[in-house]
């Protein structure tokens, strides 16, 4: 196919560019995101917050859907089990993020172990299938089970997460901290899934993607390997929803609709699935032209589906796809 | 073949769900049945009312599945489009209902047609997810056209005065519309098997289930039954979208309401069969409906452990085959 | 997780491979209507017989790709019978296959490390960068050399001539280090240059390694072959070595009854 000829031109491309130059790029992006909050007014900088959390929840979709080959349309049942967990783990036990956090983690874990062994075992379109079906149960619980989570209201009233180094909590309250505490955990989780990608377990993952038959034929436990990679994308997209409600003390159902799921999609294919910084990069254009578009009109979901399609059928492989494509072109001149 | 260990801790599992729903759905329906057998019988004869709209529409989706290898996830918003179609034709038509009856699923069908030669025929050589992500697209795009034509508001669509009132039901009023639509939907679902099963049609149908390379191969123009099959999916699917108006209502978000539970009625009964469609909405539709008013916090609930009983004891749903 | 060929020490007599009774149905048909024969470590056993004989159902029965219906099959010794393939592959059962079952997207290099990567079990490590795993990528170069395939290392498998998919069919299985290999139909559609490098290869497997080959092409068989096996609709017609099958008139008689397209040539070599 054209995309690997593409692929190929791009890697010759890129080992002649030097090495400064190779690092140049993410230098900068960085230099910028760390700098950027003296400059930006407030609501642009909580949207690049934003932009930060959906780009976890984004790459946590990415190892499922473009490495491992899993079509999950289910992914935010997990962000929602992240976000409820934390929220009223905030509200019942304590707003510290020692308690929220590793509860909403081990939540979405669980969820996500529980509704993995039962989707993996199916093939490929059942698996689709079955975890929209997983996550709208999930939602429906949300929405329903008012006593617990508020229902269709959402669960409000979620005190601030603190570190309990300051009486009275409210460390990351001013949002420039905030900020550099979730660019925090983005830079690490960042830096932790690129090196499983390049892992032998990263490999064998994209083997699984390939000719999952074939891996099996060769020793692989295929199902052991895809259930590994469903559990770490949940607890990922758990840490995502969990930081959400750091960010906006509110936690609702439609976390858990496939509206989500599909929004997150959307970003993953639009950026560039199997990049992990494509779906970043995705994250990034989704809720910026979706701030741009809703001032004007209210008719966002149709342009956004709109923009999806032509994505799908023109730029299938997304963002990074263009961009290797240019790279390409430009080192087939030089 | 897996391993014994494997397969104990999936009937264990299977046989705690099992328990589960037996607790919570099959004991309070016996009690109900033998407390209040009239109520009983009414709420089965609901349960078959929604079993046969779910029907309409997981048929119409799992041919699309079984003899195009597509996974239409626009499905729900043929249904939606249907009944709001309708609801249109009805206002301009001065409340013809059988007018809408019959034009809506026809324009439904249309749509269908233009669309599966426009957008999908280019995907099909892609391979699922492809297919998966476009008609995604599409069918959010339709939720928002829908939301911007239509509105935000729940409306339900108003009917024939004909089958308005109610008839008598072992001795309980029970609205003539539903009743009506039982009816409908049986005669309908007895059309649509007789159709696969004994004309030629249907064989040629069937075959391009089991081997649309075969069926190509034997001179049939098998672009043109995809076409047919996909416009009749849209077109059954539209239908039950007018019947489901009057008593299920219209809202924005109605189109994955049903898409979710046609999925769960395919992943049941098994992709591509009738036989898999017809007695997966029968068991879901009823579970559903006696669910909601035994459990009605956890009937969602209950709805998925049955699904998740028949996927742990059968992959592949009640009849379906296993894609070797 | 897989031990060298030949480190355990395995009486002789214990046959490497052998299947009892094997008999598969699909519904009202039957594939293999109970198979039974045995093979010794390191002999090279060529199963022949004419499309629909039930060959590939044989290999798939072995490799855990098909259940039985019923039979029994045993790996040095051991009741193998219902494993998954995975486990069969891991308890040192390799295979190819008829039509190519490759890693299409990866490159040739690629390909063969995944195997070598089962083979020493380091699937799971999630953390090193794979390319530090330098025995890893050694290895598989050692083995893309022994096919031929070095040159061709970093090309991308759907960019790989048919004869050179082919050889990388057989190099990922031979990476795994099996003890028994079955090879199905390894040079389908190839040239009689493409056939006679392929023939090299096999020729030039370990000794010890126990060999089962499917083949069509005569000419290879007689080259290669310590033993011959006959199917004829699900059934073992002849077994024995070359020469006796050769002249066995029942097997004769089958292939003489044949469209003309579909006997292999059994001529002297």
């Amino acid at each position: 196919m054209e995309a690997i000829r593409v692929e190929a031109g791009a890697r010759l491309a890129k080992a002649r560019l030097s090495l400064a130059r190779r690092w140049a790029l993410p230098a900068g992006v960085l230099v910028l995101l760390i700098g950027c909050p003296l400059v930006l007014p407030q609501y642009l900088l909580s949207l690049l917050t934003e932009v930060l959390i959906f780009g976890i929840f984004a790459m946590s979709l990415d190892l499922l859907l473009g490495y491992t080959g899993l079509v999950s349309f289910g992914h935010a049942a997990f962000f929602g089990v992240g976000a409820y967990t934390a929220g009223l783990a905030a509200i019942r036990l304590s707003p510290h993020l020692g308690v929220t956090l590793p509860l909403a983690l081990g939540a979405a874990a669980l969820a996500a172990l529980v509704i993995g062994y039962l989707c993996i075992r199916t093939a490929g379109i059942y698996f689709l299938m079955l975890t929209l079906a997983f996550a709208q149960v999930l939602y429906a619980v949300a929405f329903k089970w008012t006593p617990v989570t508020g229902g269709s209201n959402g669960l409000s009233g979620i005190p601030r997460p603190t570190l309990g180094l300051v009486p009275g909590g409210g460390e990351l309250a001013d949002p420039i901290r905030f900020y550099f505490f979730v660019l925090l955990i983005f830079l690490l989780v960042y830096y932790g899934l690129r090196r499983v990608v390049n892992s032998p377990f990263g490999h064998t993952l994209v083997g699984i993607r390939e000719n999952e038959g074939r891996m099996r034929a060769i020793g692989y436990d295929v199902a052991r390997y895809k259930l590994a990679a469903f559990v770490l994308a949940g607890v990922l997209a758990g840490l995502a929803g969990a930081l959400n409600t750091y960010l906006n003390v509110f936690a609702s159902p439609a976390q858990l609709n496939w509206t989500t799921s599909g929004q997150v999609l959307v970003m993953v294919i639009i950026g560039g699935a199997g990049t992990l910084i494509g779906p970043v990069l995705g994250a990034a254009l989704v809720l910026l032209l979706q701030n741009l578009v809703s001032t004007h009109t209210d008719r966002w979901p149709m342009i956004m589906g709109a923009v999806f399609i032509i994505f799908v059928l023109l730029a299938r492989f997304g963002i990074v796809g263009i961009w290797d494509r240019l790279v390409a072109r430009l080192a087939r001149r030089a | 073949m897996r391993p014994v260990r494997d397969v104990l801790v999936q009937r264990l599992l299977a046989l705690l769900l099992i328990g589960l729903v037996t607790w919570l759905l099959v004991v309070p329906l016996v009690r109900l049945a033998v407390t209040a057998p009239e109520t009983a019988f009414i709420q089965l004869l609901n349960g078959l009312a929604y079993s046969l709209l779910i029907f309409l529409i997981a048929t119409g989706f799992s041919l699309i599945f079984g003899i195009m290898d597509v996974i239409n996830l626009a499905h729900g918003s043929f249904y939606m489009l249907g009944a709001y179609i309708a609801y249109s034709i009805v206002g301009r038509s001065g409340d013809n209902f059988w007018l809408a009856l019959l034009a809506a699923p026809l324009g439904r069908g249309l749509i269908g047609v233009v669309l599966e030669l426009g957008y999908l025929r280019p995907v099909y050589r892609r391979g699922h997810l492809d297919q998966v992500l476009l008609t995604f697209g599409f069918a959010y795009v339709f939720s928002d056209i829908v939301r911007t034509i239509w509105g935000a508001d729940i409306r339900s669509l108003p009917y024939s005065p004909l089958l308005q009132g109610a008839v008598e039901i072992l001795g309980r009023p029970y609205p003539k519309y539903r009743f009506a639509a039982i009816i409908f939907g049986l005669v309908l679902a007895l059309l649509l098997w007789l159709l696969l099963e004994r004309t030629r049609l249907g064989s040629i149908v069937r075959a391009g289930v089991a081997d649309p390379e075969m069926v190509s191969g034997l001179g049939i123009n098998i672009t043109a039954v995809f076409t047919a099959v996909f416009a009749a999916g849209a077109a059954l699917a539209a239908l039950s979208g007018v019947i489901a108006g009057p008593i299920l209502g219209m809202h924005p978000g109605m189109d994955f309401d049903v898409l979710i539970v046609a999925l769960i009625v395919v992943v049941v009964g098994g992709l591509g069969t009738f036989a898999g469609s017809f007695w997966g909405s029968l068991l879901i539709g009823i579970a559903d409906t006696f669910g909601k008013v035994l459990q009605p916090e956890f009937s969602m609930a209950l709805t998925f452990a049955v699904m998740a009983v028949v996927l742990l004891l059968r992959p592949t749903g009640l009849f379906g085959r296993s894609t070797a | 997780m897989l031990s060298e060929p030949a480190t355990r020490p395995t009486p002789d007599t214990i046959p490497a491979l052998r299947v009892e009774g094997l008999r598969r149905q699909f519904g009202g048909v039957t594939a293999l209507a109970g198979v039974s024969f045995a093979v010794a470590r390191g002999e090279r056993r060529a199963i022949i017989g004419p499309n629909g004989a039930g060959k590939t159902t044989l290999f798939n029965l072995i490799s855990g790709e098909l259940a039985p219906t019923s039979g029994r099959v045993y790996l040095d010794g051991v009741d193998v019978t219902g494993l998954p393939s995975h486990q069969l592959a891991r308890r040192g059962l390799a295979r190819t296959f008829q039509r190519n079952n490759l890693f299409l997207g990866l490159t040739a290099r690629e390909n063969v490390r995944l195997a070598v990567q089962a083979r020493r079990g380091l699937g799971h490590r999630f953390w090193t960068p794979a390319e530090h795993l330098r025995e890893v990528t050694a290895e598989a170069d050692r083995v893309l050399a022994d096919l031929g395939l070095l040159e061709r290392a970093d090309v991308p498998v759907r960019h790989l001539s048919y004869g050179e998919q082919r050889q990388l069919e057989v190099a990922i299985a031979v990476a795994t280090r099996p003890r028994v290999l079955l090879l199905d139909e390894p040079t389908a559609g190839m040239s009689p240059a493409e056939t006679a490098a392929m023939t090299r290869t096999i020729a030039a497997l370990p000794p010890e390694m126990t060999l089962l080959i499917i083949e069509h092409d005569m000419d290879v068989v007689f080259a290669l072959a310590d033993r011959i096996t006959v199917l004829h609709y699900g059934e073992i017609l002849a077994d024995g070595e070359p020469e006796a099958v050769r002249q066995n008139p029942r097997v004769a008689e089958v292939y003489m009854g044949l469209a003309a397209d579909e006997a292999p040539r059994l001529g002297a070599s």
